[in-house]
């Protein structure tokens, strides 16, 4: 066989190969799409939203796993946007290149991809114990130390991707650095961040395993998060693991409402930070 | 905007920047903490079982001896395969969106693998559950356990209960769920070499395959070695997917359709359970998994210094 002839199927069966692996990747993806959705939807009714977590065999809903998970999110989210962004605007504006900027960099990039169980018990150790107890608390800032590196490192990126004549503009009205900050960068860099806090609170909503021994669970509707507290992805990890088919009607309705929720809140983002390419 | 003159600086700029400082230190102490309260919390483990922690596969919270070895090596197992799996399906991938597909496809294609790396674990742990260990055990499973002689070479590897809750299925699910986030930053890193490359490589007289092979993936290896390692690091940490699927057992992992158990999946298993010994060979699981993952995103983060994913 000549050497053209050669290179020309060798070529062929690369285009061949790599489009076979592309259809065989997406149908996996679709499969499990699809999965979710013909379990989940059978699960979805008006008693989801109005009804508690039910015992085995009984009618129910998850109205207290959506509210503690919603409450619960939403005060990790607090935490990690606080800490995020100045840490991220300290790494971008003030300290970032000297040796201890470095430092906290590299360790936001490991904290960032950290396996979130891992985060689970650095809050049981130090909060969940203290405290004497599991807590929606100790949950909710489980949750957050999950969200903060992604909510420092987009600010950082944002911020440092506003053109140096905006701060020079703010130093020659005599503005001191923290108005220049507050007024100039962080208003141009406004949709960027709030990008960045939305994929955060993606990330977060879905998290199951750095609930399991910091909120634990909750079979009833409850707002006083020093004691342990409902979660979506908590009532879905046993309810799927167990043996009663309400259960698990009930565990996919949950993963479908998180996944909904998720592609959601991720397609809002993208879009905010589409808007911003555009202008 | 208030003017400020230099005689009478801002009151608030120090303090600004005293918070800031003090929510960059956060992060730092949040590892340092994490590093504290997994070595004190593992220490009765540790200075009970010694170097055997490590070496031991018994796992016997009766007794209360407790060594690691079945939950690392199914830790690791786990994660090599699922990256065996993944890693090459995820380059084709990239390499498809890239330079075979037609913009208009490629586009949304793209868009949405970037959205299924968003989907929580869970989803995919429950899908291994109900829906693929199930099909495996039917479909995989049972013929080749009946059809192979079990004191053969293969009969050893693939031997095992026919229920889907293995090893090998835990690796594929673990493989589609890193799947998506790999191939979505692959693509990313050959959509950052400039045109030029690759038109020169084609004017030279390339296959389109030369292009690729030769030219494009090398262009971006340190890159494409980071995002391995990342990938790696997830495949390794993941706790829901794997628990929902791997059987949960302590043995050690002898065959590739025995049931096993990973570091997070023991953790994430027995934490609420354990007290005593057994609470601090959990944590002290934790620990072994930290090392490893640290040491993992740390030669990552090294080779992708200049990118950031």
């Amino acid at each position: 066989m000549d050497r053209a002839l050669r290179r020309k199927i060798a070529n062929q069966a690369f285009v061949v190969i790599c489009t076979g692996a592309a259809l065989v990747a997406l149908a996996a993806l679709a499969l499990i799409m699809f999965s979710l959705l013909t379990k989940g939807v059978g699960g979805v009714d008006l008693m989801l939203f109005t009804a508690d977590t039910p015992a085995p065999d009984s009618p129910g809903g998850l109205r207290n796993a959506i509210i503690g998970s919603i409450l619960m999110c939403g005060v990790a989210m607090m935490i990690a946007v606080v800490i995020g962004v100045l840490a991220g605007t300290w790494l971008a504006e003030i300290g970032g290149n000297t040796p201890y900027g470095h430092v906290v960099r590299f360790l936001n990039d490991v904290l960032l991809s950290a396996p979130s169980i891992l985060i689970g018990l650095f809050v049981y150790w130090w909060v969940v114990v203290p405290m004497g107890g599991f807590s929606g608390w100790a949950g909710a800032i489980a949750l957050g130390i999950l969200a903060t590196p992604i909510v420092t490192r987009t600010t950082e990126d944002i911020l440092n991707l506003q053109p140096n004549a905006l701060r020079e503009a703010g130093m020659a009205l005599g503005a001191s650095q923290w108005v220049t900050v507050r007024s100039i960068i962080w208003k141009a860099a406004g949709a960027g961040m709030l990008t960045g806090g939305l994929l955060g609170f993606a990330r977060i909503s879905g998290e199951t395993a750095p609930l399991l021994f910091t909120a634990l669970n909750n079979q009833f509707l409850s707002f006083d998060m020093s004691k342990p507290f409902a979660s979506l992805p908590g009532a879905i990890y046993p309810f799927a693991m167990s043996p009663y088919e309400t259960w698990n009607t009930l565990a996919w309705a949950g993963a479908l409402l998180i996944t909904l929720a998720v592609l959601g809140v991720n397609i809002l983002g993208r879009w905010l930070a589409r808007d911003k390419d555009h202008k | 905007m208030s003017l400020q003159s230099a005689r009478h600086p801002d009151p608030v700029d120090p303090i600004f920047r005293g918070l800031a400082f003090a929510a960059a230190t956060t992060l730092l102490l949040t590892l340092g903490g994490l590093i504290v309260a997994l070595m004190i919390g593992g220490w009765p483990a540790i200075s009970k079982f010694g170097f055997g922690f490590l070496t031991s596969s018994t796992w016997n919270p009766v007794t209360e001896v407790y060594g690691a070895a079945g939950p690392i090596v199914g830790t690791l197992i786990t994660a090599v395969l699922s990256l065996a799996i993944a890693l090459p399906i995820a380059v084709c991938v990239s390499v498809f969106l890239t330079q075979y597909c037609p913009k208009q496809i490629a586009q949304p294609v793209s868009t949405a693998i970037e959205l299924l790396a968003g989907i929580p674990s869970i989803v995919y742990g429950m899908w291994g559950l109900f829906v693929f260990a199930p099909w495996f055990a039917r479909t995989v499973q049972l013929p080749i356990l009946t059809s192979l002689d079990p004191e053969s070479f293969w009969g050893k590897l693939l031997a095992g209960v026919p229920n889907g809750a293995n090893i090998f299925t835990a690796s594929i699910v673990l493989a589609i769920m890193i799947l998506p986030y790999m191939s979505a930053v692959f693509r990313e890193l050959f959509r950052s070499i400039p045109p030029q490359v690759r038109e020169a490589a084609f004017g030279l007289g390339c296959t389109s395959y030369e292009v690729v092979g030769s030219v494009l993936i090398p262009y971006v290896k340190k890159g494409m070695i980071g995002v391995v390692m990342l990938g790696f690091g997830r495949a390794l940490g993941e706790t829901m997917a794997v628990t929902f699927i791997i059987g949960n057992s302590h043995r050690f992992p002898d065959s590739l359709f025995a049931s096993g158990s990973t570091l997070a999946s023991t953790i994430a298993n027995e934490f609420n359970e354990a007290s005593g010994v057994h609470l601090a060979s959990l944590i002290a699981l934790g620990l072994v998994l930290f090392l490893i993952t640290f040491t993992v995103l740390a030669i990552a983060r090294a080779l992708l210094s200049s990118q950031r994913y």
